[in-house]
């Protein structure tokens, strides 16, 4: 495992009476690509504002490398920014936009021009020097951003939604070439969106966070797979949430019937929250069925169907499907019991945060 | 058809209206007969006996100073109001805009009396009295020119240089200042404008001895209509006239440069 290269301790942070982050430990490994996911004001914009000195914490310390940075100003720290909406100088041109960060660190003038070249080959726009930012599409002023903050040579590249603006399309391809970039430099990513794909899409690590507190970190395969509350669950992927309870170790009973799953360690009757993927709600004729079903609606995705199932147990199924099931049909529903995700009921008030009903999921 | 031509009478005779005046009074600057009724050929000779005389030389140049030194002054602090406006909170924001607004939409004659009676207190009135006072009606021009230019810059470009390495002074000339500079040019013309073509305030604030154009057309009229104010009214309107062509090319070409590099 590589080292600890920033390190963010007990950190709060409120602006005027609303608190955005609240007591918030969080470190970040050298050479990393870390996501911070999460909803409009959960917060994470505001660590990476801490992280790059443009706002001070309340109360709390953010080490790099070791070193307390907490009040330094961000021209005094080892990291650049690539922001929302790129901030490109607009009177200056591509290659004086570049070379901005090297010019004010005295580099001779055949360094910087060396320098803007290999800046512009790596982002995939050689000749684009003497252009000014007006006269480039959103993407291409993306990867001019890109190139002025890499060009510094940072430790850390802080990426703050820097895809949002863009079509979907664009988006896509700029995914792939943004893991590349990482995969070339060598140097930490922290990015931060609200879009999901995008962070299971880049990230070693994704960090997924809700009204200023940490929900979970780990890989984005751990975060899809084994979500560890409710709010994760549904805010990665779709997912079907429902009331059970742990009858004993793997058996849990929904709506009065019982269903094998693999999860074990809790109490006896303990209620639970079971969540269930969308793609893994097997319906087929309803003789073969754990129970059955009728279909309430259909809607086509493209690459599957989307249909909502009225259970006889009285919860109403998400399925995605590629098979096409019409309105009305009546349908045996299975789950194999790998595909339960059991967890705990939200305890303490802190917990209770989570409670999915209230919070906006995406802008 | 029928609508279009009568739109096309209506507006020349509402721009007749408004230039008929100003057109008869240039061309009475280059009568050589001294009646307003009889043409009695073309002459400059009116101008000349206005640059012969040294009263209206230094009226001209009390003018003109008065109007480079008040925009300059109120270029500076309307720029750094700007800045502090735009800082603050909604409602803040609001409030002190209201109040830089009302010396615009207040009676000159208000400002003027108000000024004098100001500077009677504290100050002689002369040339820094007026000054003064120009400066203090041109900074809500100013404002006015500046903070909208503020309002649509994108203020993360100032993060993004402090990011890269400057401080936030070298960053506010660097990054903003160069932003910002369509709206301060703006500004800075209109300010020129407005004291150059001021009489109220002036009058009210001015010492005796100073005079400006405006208030040396005054006082001339006053003694009776001479030519040589024909040719001296002329002579503000076309500095005035002048001001506002360049203010105009100038937003024109920004836009001409912003559109270009949109291709």
């Amino acid at each position: 495992m590589s080292k600890k290269l920033i390190e963010l301790k007990n950190i709060s942070k409120s602006f005027g009476s609303n608190l955005v982050l609240d007591e918030l430990d969080l470190y970040i490994r050298e050479n990393e690509f870390v996501t911070l996911l999460g909803p409009s004001g959960c917060g994470k914009t505001t660590i990476l504002r801490i992280i790059g000195g443009f706002e001070t914490p309340d109360i709390g310390s953010v080490y790099f490398d070791g070193v307390d940075i907490t009040k330094l100003s961000p021209n005094e720290r080892q990291l650049n920014t690539v922001f929302q909406k790129y901030a490109l100088f607009t009177h200056m041109t591509v290659a004086e936009n570049i070379a901005f960060g090297l010019r004010l660190k005295k580099k001779s003038d055949s360094y910087i021009k060396d320098k803007i070249k290999y800046a512009l080959d790596l982002v995939n726009l050689p000749g684009y020097e003497d252009r000014y930012p007006d006269s480039l599409s959103g993407g291409q002023q993306q990867r001019i951003a890109i190139a002025r903050a890499i060009v510094n040579e940072p430790k850390v590249l802080l990426l703050d939604e820097p895809l949002g603006a863009l079509d979907l399309k664009l988006r896509q391809e700029m995914q792939y070439e943004l893991i590349r970039l990482k995969n070339e430099l060598g140097i930490t990513f922290i990015y931060v969106t609200h879009d999901q794909e995008e962070a299971l899409t880049m990230s070693d690590t994704i960090v997924v966070m809700n009204q200023g507190y940490i929900q979970q970190i780990g890989t984005p395969e751990s975060i899809y797979n084994e979500p560890t509350n409710a709010f994760v669950a549904d805010f990665i992927g779709e997912s079907n949430i429902i009331d059970g309870i742990m009858v004993r170790d793997r058996l849990v009973n929904i709506g009065g019937l019982d269903f094998e799953c693999v999860d074990e360690g809790f109490g006896k009757n303990e209620p639970v929250d079971v969540v269930i993927r969308p793609e893994d709600v097997e319906l087929g004729s309803p003789e073969g069925g754990h129970t059955t079903g009728t279909v309430t609606s259909i809607i086509f995705k493209g690459v599957h169907y989307e249909i909502q199932v009225e259970s006889a147990i009285g919860i109403n199924f998400m399925v995605q499907t590629t098979q096409n099931f019409p309105v009305g049909s009546f349908v045996g529903i299975n789950v194999i019991p790998d595909n339960f995700q059991i967890m705990h009921k939200p305890q303490s008030e802190d917990e209770e945060i989570l409670n999915i009903e209230d919070i906006p999921l995406k802008e | 058809m029928m609508g279009k031509a009568l739109g096309k009478i209506y507006i020349v005779l509402v721009v007749l209206f408004m230039y008929a005046p100003i057109m008869v009074l240039i061309a009475l600057s280059f009568n050589a007969s001294k009646s307003r009724v009889i043409w009695g050929g073309f002459t400059l000779k009116w101008y000349r006996t206005l640059f012969e005389s040294s009263a209206i030389i230094s009226a001209i140049g009390t003018t003109l100073l008065l109007a480079l030194l008040s925009a300059a002054i109120a270029c500076i602090i309307g720029l750094t109001a700007s800045l502090g406006i735009y800082a603050m909170k909604k409602r803040d924001y609001k409030i002190m805009l209201f109040f830089t607004n009302i010396p615009l939409l207040n009676a000159d004659i208000v400002t003027g009396i108000a000024l004098m009676l100001w500077f009677v207190k504290f100050m002689p009135l002369g040339f820094s009295s007026v000054l003064v006072a120009h400066v203090t009606f041109n900074i809500p021009y100013v404002i006015l020119c500046i903070l909208p230019k503020l309002e649509t810059m994108d203020i993360r470009q100032f993060e993004a240089a402090r990011d890269l390495g400057a401080t936030s002074f070298y960053a506010f000339v660097k990054i903003l200042i160069p932003d910002l500079m369509p709206g301060i040019f703006a500004g800075f013309f209109m300010a020129f404008t407005m004291s150059m073509d001021d009489f109220v305030i002036t009058y009210f604030t001015k010492g005796p001895g100073v005079n400006t154009l405006s208030t040396l057309i005054y006082g001339e009229i006053r003694k009776g209509i001479k030519p040589e104010m024909y040719a001296l009214s002329s002579l503000l309107f076309f500095i005035v006239l002048i001001m506002l062509i360049i203010v105009n090319i100038s937003a024109r070409d920004n836009k001409d440069k912003s559109d270009l590099a949109a291709y």
